[in-house]
C-alpha cells in the first residue's frame, strides 16, 4: 500500500472543452507518439497489422449518443486519460509502492521499477484509464508528459502536455487547479467544469466543460420582422428597389 | 514509513536534431518539426512529429494523421523496388526489377507512342501535390490526355467558385474566422480542409460565434455545431435558394455591394430571336455595359464615377436590355422557392428555413461593422473603412458530388454574395493567388503532334462552345471526355472515367495508361469490381484491352496489383515537393505563401521520388523542358527542377528567397540556394498582404498592385463577380440551335435545363433513373478525421482507430427493420448489392445511411493480415455506385456525373435495405486475396528510437 500526500503543492491537470472537442483523435496520436518515445517504456501494439490490433494508450476518445427529450440525438466526444485524482485509488492499492503521487504537483504516476504488473491500480480506477502494456509487462498511464512541462530542453512555450499542444481544436488545457487565477481555474468557474463521476469520490483534478445548449433556434412564422415583405408583389419589389438605390 | 518519491527525469534530451518539413498524411499542408535522434548505430531516425508553431497553415497543431506519420515511413507496406508483372494482372505476381530496367521499359512504351501518337497515353495522377510539375510533363510530353483527381473530388465546388467569384473554398479562401458572427457549414470533407476548421471553429466558440451546420449526418464538426440542420442529401440547392428568395423578398441583401462589385447591374440582351439572347451588353472595348443611375445613360462598368443602376431598364434598337439583378429577383422570389414549397423536398421545416434565412439577415446586417482602414477600388473611388458583415461559409464535397453539384455550389456562393459577405471584413476571404477570375485562368488545350509538346495547358476554364476538346469530326479529343457536351466546363478532368472509357473505346483506344497515387482498382472507382475486370479484360487475341499499366505508388495498395510495370515511390519523409503558387499553394487570407518537402531521412528502399523518375523519363525521351541544348538531361532530380525550373523569366515553383542574395519574393532570378533558404526557414515562405489590401482584394487597388509586383498577375485585372455566368448561358444558346459548334440531339434538352446561367435546382439524376419508390434510402460515406482515404490503414496507429466500418442507419429504419447492433443488412442499389454489418445512428437524416470512406480493403493488400477487420468486415460503397447512369436504351453511355463539371455523381446514390439472417463470414462482395509484394507485417511493434 502506497500512501498518498495528505496535500500537494499544486494541484496540476486538464480542463477538456466537450463544447468543442470534434472527436478527431489528435490528442490520442500525439500521446501515442510522445510516450512511445519517453517515459519508461514504449507504448507497444500487438498484432499491429493483424485482425487483432491491440495497443497501449494512454488517452482515447470516446463518442456518445445522447438524445433529449425534444429535438434530435446529439453527439459527444469525451477524451479520456488519467485525472490524476485528489484521493486516487490507484495508488493506495499498489502492492509495491509503484504507483505514487508527487507531492510537488499531484501528478499520479508510476514508477516503471517497481511495477509487477499485478493491475490491481488498472482494476480500482473507476475510469479506466490505465493500461497494462502487453509487451513491456508495466502498468502504463498519462503522465501528464512529466517529462515535457519542466523539460527546459524544450523551448518554454512548449512545456506543456503533448495532447494540449497539438488540440487543433483548443478543446484541452493545462494548468494549475491549485492556482485560482490560472486559466484552468477561471475556464472551470466560467463555464461550470465538472467532476467525472463524483459520487466515487475520488476527487479527480481534470475537469470537464460541459457543451453548450444545441439546437435552440426558434421557428419563425411568416410574420417575422426580420423578414418583413418590402413588397407585397413584384412590381412593388421594383419600387422598393429603386427608393433603396436612391438611399445608397 | 514515509515514502521516498522516485527521482523522475524530467529533462530529458527531446531529439538530436529538428528537422522541419511538410506534412503529407492528407491533403491539408501543415508544418512539421520532425524530431530526429540518433539510433544505436548513430544513424538520425525519426524519433517524434510536431506541428510547426510558425507555420501558417496550422500554427502548431496537429491532428491525428500527422502525428502518426512515424507509423507511415515505417509501414510495413512501403514498396521495396521496381516491379515487372510476372503473373496475370491483378494477381500480385511480381519480380522486382533494377531502376535501369524499369526505366527502360517504361520509355519503351513512352518514346513509342510519343513518336507515333502521343494520344494513347493516358496519364492521370491522383492525390498529386505537385500538379503543375505533372501537367508541365504531360503538357511537353504531349498527349490529351492528363488530370489529376479533381474530376472525382470536388470540381464542382472549384469550377462554380471560379467562374462565380475567382475561387472557392479551402484552397482558395477561408472564412474571416477572426471576425465572423455566423458560420454556415455544408457537408464537408474533412481534409479540406483538416486543422485550419477546427482551430477556426474553436476561434468561433471562444468568441460566441454560432455555427449551423447543414448535413445529413450529426458527426464531427456537426456534432458541435450550435444547430444542426440534417438535410435531404441533394436538395443543398433547393434550401440555399429559398434562403436567398427569404432576403431578395425582406430586402435583406447588401444592394451597394451588388452593385459596385457584381454584375448584378450589367444588362443582359432580351431579344428572343436574337443570337446574343441572354448574353451581356459590351461596349465597343469589350467592357460590360450597365446603366449609370445620375445620368440614366448606358456606361462601362468600370468608368471612374459611374453608379450602377439595378432597377433601369435600357432599350437599344427595340431591344429591352435588364439589369442580371431583376433577373435574379424575379427569378428566385417566385413562390417556386418558397420555404412551404421546398420544406418537404429538403427535410427541413418552412419555420427553419425562415429561422435561418432570419439569422443570416440580423447577423449580416445587425451586426455589420466598420475597419477604420482607407482604401482605393477599380474605379479609382476612395473609402474611408471596411464595412463588415460577420456571416460566413465553408462547404466542399458533401454538396459538390452530386449530378446537380456545381449549380448547388453556385447557389451557395450567389447566397454569399447577395449579403455582401465575400472579401469583407467577418466574411469569406480569397488566398493568393486567389482572386483569379475565369478569365484569367489559361483555357484547355488538346492539338496533338507526334514527337511534339501539346500546344498549350491541358487544364482551364472554357468561355463558350468555341473552347470545347472537340476533334474536327465533333468526337472527343479527351479519353475522359473532359470539355465535350457531356460536361462542357469539366476543369478538372474526369479521372473516375478513364478506366470506363479506355476499356470500351469510346471515344477512342490507348495503348498505355500511365497512374500514380490513385487507388482505381479499390476505393478511388465507383464500380470497383467492374473496373477489376476492366483492367483484367483481354481481347480476341487474348492481349490485354488496356494494353500497357504503369503505375507509381509508395505503398501496397490494391491497384498495384493491376500494374504490369511499378515504379516506387518515396514516402513523405523521403522526398522533394513544393506546394507552389503556380498550383495550390498554403497561402492564408493575409499572406502568399509556399512549402516544401525535403528528405529528412534517405529511403532504406531502392525507391524513387515519383517527380524525380519523371524529370529522368522526360530526359530519356528528349522531351522539351527535360534536356539541355546538348541532349543531357536538364534536371537531375525533382529539387533541381523545383530550384532552376522558370515557368516564366523570374516566375518558378517557389516564391521565396528568389534573386541573387535570395531576398526577393515571387519575381526574382534563380538562387541555387534557395532550397537551403527554405529548409532554415523552417520549410516555407511567407510574404505578408499590406493592410489596405487586405480586403475587397478583386476591387482592391493596393491589393491588384501587390499580386502584380509578386508575380500573380502581370497586370492589374479588377473584375465583377458573376451572379450571372455568360459562358453558361454560351452553351445554353447553342443547345437553343444558335451557333455553328451544336451540341447532338440528345444532349440539347439537358443544356437547357442544367446550364443555367442563375444558379438553378433539379433532382439529382439518380432519382430520375431509378424507382425512388423501391430505393427510398440515401447512401453516403464521410472521412474520419484520423485517416486519409486507403492511406491510413496501414499505420499501426491509426488503424486502431478505424478499423471498422459498420453502415450507420438512422432511427427510423433501424427500428422499422427490427435492426439491432451486430446485425448485418444487405444494401441493394440499381447496380449492385452488398451484406455489411449495421450500426445505429441517432443523429442522421430519416432517409440516409453512412459509412466511414475507404476503410475497407482488399485481402492482401497494404501488407495486412489476410484476417485483418479491414479485409473482412470492411466494405466499400463503391459497389453501389456505377461510374455510368443505367442504360436508356438510346445505346449511348451516360456519365454518373455532374452535366456541367463531369464531376463524379458519389453521393447521388438511392439504395434499399434488407435484414439478413445468418450473416456472411465476410462482408460481400469478397474477394480472392492479392499476393502482396512486400509481405506482411511484423506481428508486434515497441517503436522507440532512442536509449
Amino acid at each position: 500500500m502506497t500512501q498518498l500526500p495528505a496535500q500537494t503543492e499544486r494541484k496540476l491537470g486538464l480542463v477538456i472543452d466537450l463544447d468543442t472537442c470534434v472527436g478527431c483523435h489528435a490528442c490520442v496520436i500525439s500521446c501515442k507518439g510522445w510516450n512511445t518515445e519517453n517515459y519508461g517504456e514504449p507504448l507497444s501494439d500487438k498484432d499491429a497489422y493483424g485482425a487483432n490490433p491491440s495497443g497501449t494508450f494512454l488517452n482515447r476518445v470516446h463518442a456518445f449518443e445522447v438524445k433529449p427529450d425534444t429535438g434530435p440525438a446529439q453527439t459527444i466526444h469525451f477524451p479520456k486519460s488519467c485525472l490524476h485524482c485528489e484521493d486516487a485509488p490507484c495508488v493506495t492499492v499498489c502492492p509495491t509502492g509503484a504507483s505514487y503521487k508527487r507531492t510537488e504537483d499531484g501528478i499520479v504516476l508510476v514508477n516503471e521499477k517497481d511495477c509487477i504488473g499485478c493491475g490491481l491500480c488498472a482494476w480500482s480506477c473507476p475510469y479506466g484509464a490505465r493500461e497494462l502494456d502487453q509487451v513491456a509487462g508495466v502498468m502504463k498511464k498519462c503522465t501528464l508528459c512529466v517529462d515535457r512541462i519542466y523539460n527546459e530542453n524544450l523551448p518554454e512555450e512548449d512545456r506543456e502536455p503533448t495532447c494540449v499542444r497539438t488540440c487543433p481544436a483548443n478543446a484541452r488545457h493545462f494548468g494549475d487547479f491549485a492556482d485560482p487565477d490560472s486559466n484552468v481555474s477561471k475556464l472551470t468557474r466560467e463555464r461550470g467544469g465538472m467532476d467525472l463521476m463524483p459520487e466515487q469520490g475520488t476527487k479527480p483534478v481534470n475537469k470537464y466543460l460541459p457543451p453548450r445548449p444545441k439546437d435552440t433556434m426558434e421557428e419563425i412564422d411568416i410574420l417575422a420582422p426580420l423578414l418583413a415583405p418590402v413588397a407585397s408583389e413584384p412590381k412593388g419589389f421594383l419600387g422598393w428597389l429603386d427608393k433603396a438605390l436612391e438611399k445608397l | 514509513m514515509t515514502f521516498q518519491q522516485p527521482h523522475v527525469d524530467t529533462q530529458p534530451k527531446v531529439s538530436d536534431e529538428i528537422r522541419k518539413t511538410t506534412c503529407y498524411m492528407c491533403a491539408c499542408r501543415c508544418g512539421i518539426n520532425v524530431h530526429m535522434k540518433k539510433d544505436d548505430e548513430g544513424e538520425m531516425r525519426v524519433a517524434y512529429i510536431e506541428g510547426n508553431r510558425d507555420h501558417p497553415v496550422n500554427k502548431g497543431v496537429l491532428c491525428a494523421k500527422g502525428s502518426a506519420g512515424i507509423m507511415q515511413v515505417n509501414a510495413p507496406s512501403r514498396l521495396k523496388a521496381p516491379l515487372k508483372r510476372v503473373g496475370p494482372r491483378g494477381s500480385g505476381e511480381f519480380e522486382e526489377i533494377s531502376w535501369d530496367e524499369a526505366l527502360e521499359i517504361a520509355t519503351g512504351h513512352l518514346g513509342r507512342i510519343r513518336e507515333t501518337n502521343p494520344e494513347k497515353l493516358a496519364f492521370f495522377t491522383g492525390r498529386d501535390q505537385s500538379q503543375s510539375f505533372t501537367g508541365f510533363w504531360a503538357q511537353a510530353y504531349g498527349t490529351p490526355n492528363f488530370a489529376a483527381h479533381g474530376g472525382f473530388c470536388s470540381v464542382n465546388m472549384a469550377a462554380a467558385g471560379i467562374y462565380t467569384m475567382g475561387g472557392a473554398f479551402w484552397e482558395f479562401g477561408q472564412p474571416d474566422w477572426d471576425r465572423s458572427k455566423l458560420f454556415m457549414l455544408f457537408g464537408v470533407a474533412e481534409d479540406h480542409d483538416s486543422n485550419p476548421i477546427k482551430t477556426g471553429l474553436a476561434k468561433l466558440k471562444e468568441r460566441g460565434a454560432k455555427i449551423i451546420g447543414v448535413n445529413p449526418i450529426r458527426s464531427g464538426y456537426n456534432a458541435i455545431a450550435d444547430e444542426w440542420v440534417g438535410i435531404t442529401p441533394g436538395t443543398d440547392g433547393l434550401f440555399i435558394l429559398s434562403l436567398a428568395h427569404e432576403l431578395l423578398k425582406a430586402g435583406k441583401i447588401d444592394l451597394e455591394y451588388l452593385t459596385r462589385f457584381t454584375n448584378a447591374p450589367v444588362l443582359v440582351n432580351g431579344d428572343e430571336t436574337s443570337d446574343e439572347f441572354g448574353l451581356l451588353l459590351r461596349d465597343k472595348d469589350n467592357k460590360f455595359m450597365v446603366i449609370d443611375r445620375p445620368t440614366g445613360k448606358p456606361a462601362a462598368f468600370d468608368k471612374k464615377g459611374v453608379k450602377p443602376d439595378l432597377a433601369a431598364t435600357h432599350t437599344v434598337k427595340g431591344i429591352t436590355h435588364r439589369p442580371v439583378f431583376q433577373h435574379l429577383a424575379e427569378r428566385y422570389m417566385s413562390d417556386e422557392y418558397a420555404p412551404e414549397n421546398v420544406a418537404e423536398r429538403c427535410g427541413i421545416s418552412a419555420g427553419r428555413i425562415r429561422a435561418i434565412a432570419a439569422e443570416l439577415a440580423r447577423v449580416a446586417f445587425d451586426e455589420a461593422f466598420e475597419i477604420e482602414q482607407e482604401w482605393t477600388d477599380f474605379r479609382g473611388e476612395k473609402h474611408k473603412t471596411m464595412t463588415g458583415r460577420p456571416v460566413s461559409f465553408h462547404s466542399m464535397r458533401g454538396i459538390s458530388a452530386h449530378s446537380n453539384g456545381f449549380q448547388t455550389c453556385r447557389a451557395l456562393h450567389v447566397l454569399q454574395i447577395l449579403l455582401g459577405t465575400v472579401e469583407v471584413p467577418g466574411g469569406f476571404r480569397f488566398k493568393p493567388p486567389y482572386p483569379k477570375p475565369a478569365e484569367a485562368h489559361p483555357k484547355p488545350h488538346c492539338k496533338v503532334t507526334p514527337g511534339a509538346p501539346l500546344n498549350g495547358p491541358h487544364l482551364g476554364y472554357v468561355q463558350g462552345p468555341e473552347d470545347l476538346m472537340l476533334k474536327e469530326d465533333g468526337s472527343p479529343a479527351r479519353i475522359d471526355k473532359a470539355y465535350t457536351w457531356e460536361n462542357p466546363m469539366s476543369a478538372h478532368g474526369l479521372m473516375h472515367m478513364v478506366i470506363s472509357n479506355a476499356h470500351a473505346g469510346d471515344p477512342y483506344k490507348i495503348d498505355t495508361l500511365f497512374m500514380y497515387m490513385a487507388n482505381m482498382s479499390w476505393n478511388s472507382s465507383m464500380n470497383t469490381k467492374g473496373v477489376m475486370e476492366m483492367l483484367t479484360d483481354k481481347d480476341e487475341n487474348g492481349d490485354y484491352v488496356i494494353p500497357n499499366i504503369i503505375y507509381s505508388d509508395a505503398y501496397s495498395s490494391e491497384m498495384v496489383a493491376y500494374a504490369d510495370l511499378v515504379l516506387p515511390d518515396t514516402t513523405y519523409l523521403e522526398r522533394h515537393d513544393c506546394i507552389s503558387l503556380l498550383d495550390r499553394p498554403i497561402c492564408e487570407a493575409d499572406a502568399a505563401a509556399d512549402a516544401i518537402r525535403w528528405p529528412v531521412i534517405e529511403p532504406d528502399r531502392d525507391v524513387r521520388g515519383f517527380q524525380s523518375v519523371l524529370c529522368d523519363l522526360g530526359a530519356r525521351l528528349h522531351m522539351p523542358g527535360f534536356v539541355n541544348e546538348d541532349g543531357s538531361a536538364k534536371y537531375k532530380d525533382y529539387a533541381d527542377y523545383i530550384v532552376n525550373h522558370e515557368r516564366k523569366p523570374g516566375i518558378g515553383p517557389l516564391s521565396g528567397f528568389r534573386g541573387e542574395d535570395g531576398d526577393q519574393f515571387g519575381r526574382g532570378d534563380v538562387n541555387p540556394d534557395q532550397m537551403d533558404r527554405y529548409i532554415e526557414n523552417g520549410g516555407f515562405a511567407v510574404h505578408h498582404i499590406p493592410e489596405e489590401a487586405a480586403f475587397y482584394k478583386p476591387w482592391n487597388k493596393a491589393y491588384q498592385d501587390w499580386a502584380v509586383e509578386i508575380g500573380l498577375y502581370d497586370a492589374p485585372q479588377p473584375y465583377l463577380f458573376n451572379l450571372y455566368v455568360e459562358p453558361l448561358r454560351k452553351f445554353q444558346l447553342a443547345a437553343e440551335g444558335h451557333g455553328h459548334r451544336q451540341p447532338p440531339e440528345h444532349l440539347r434538352e439537358r443544356i437547357k435545363e442544367t446550364l443555367d446561367p442563375l444558379p438553378v435546382w433539379y433532382a439529382p439524376f439518380e432519382d430520375g433513373n431509378v424507382d425512388t419508390e423501391e430505393f427510398t434510402v440515401h447512401a453516403l460515406t464521410q472521412r474520419p478525421m484520423a485517416m486519409y482515404h486507403s492511406w491510413g490503414t496501414q499505420n499501426a496507429w491509426l488503424r486502431q482507430l478505424h478499423g471498422r466500418n459498420p453502415m450507420y442507419l438512422p432511427t427510423k429504419i433501424f427500428t422499422e427493420k427490427g435492426f439491432e447492433d451486430g446485425d448485418w443488412a444487405r444494401i441493394t442499389s440499381a447496380h449492385g448489392e452488398i451484406t455489411v454489418p449495421v450500426a445505429h445512428h441517432g443523429g442522421l437524416n430519416d432517409n440516409t445511411i453512412w459509412t466511414w470512406n475507404a476503410i475497407g480493403k482488399r485481402k492482401g493488400a497494404w501488407a495486412l493480415d489476410e484476417k485483418a477487420p479491414e479485409a473482412t468486415k470492411g466494405f466499400l460503397l463503391n459497389h453501389l455506385i456505377h461510374e455510368l447512369q443505367p442504360p436508356k436504351g438510346d445505346g449511348l453511355r451516360w456519365a454518373n456525373s455532374d452535366p456541367v463539371t463531369g464531376q463524379a455523381a458519389w453521393f447521388d446514390l438511392r439504395v434499399k435495405i434488407e435484414k439478413v439472417d445468418g450473416p456472411p463470414e465476410n462482408s460481400q462482395p469478397d474477394f480472392d486475396p492479392i499476393k502482396s509484394p512486400v509481405g506482411q507485417g511484423p506481428e508486434d511493434l515497441a517503436w522507440k528510437v532512442g536509449k
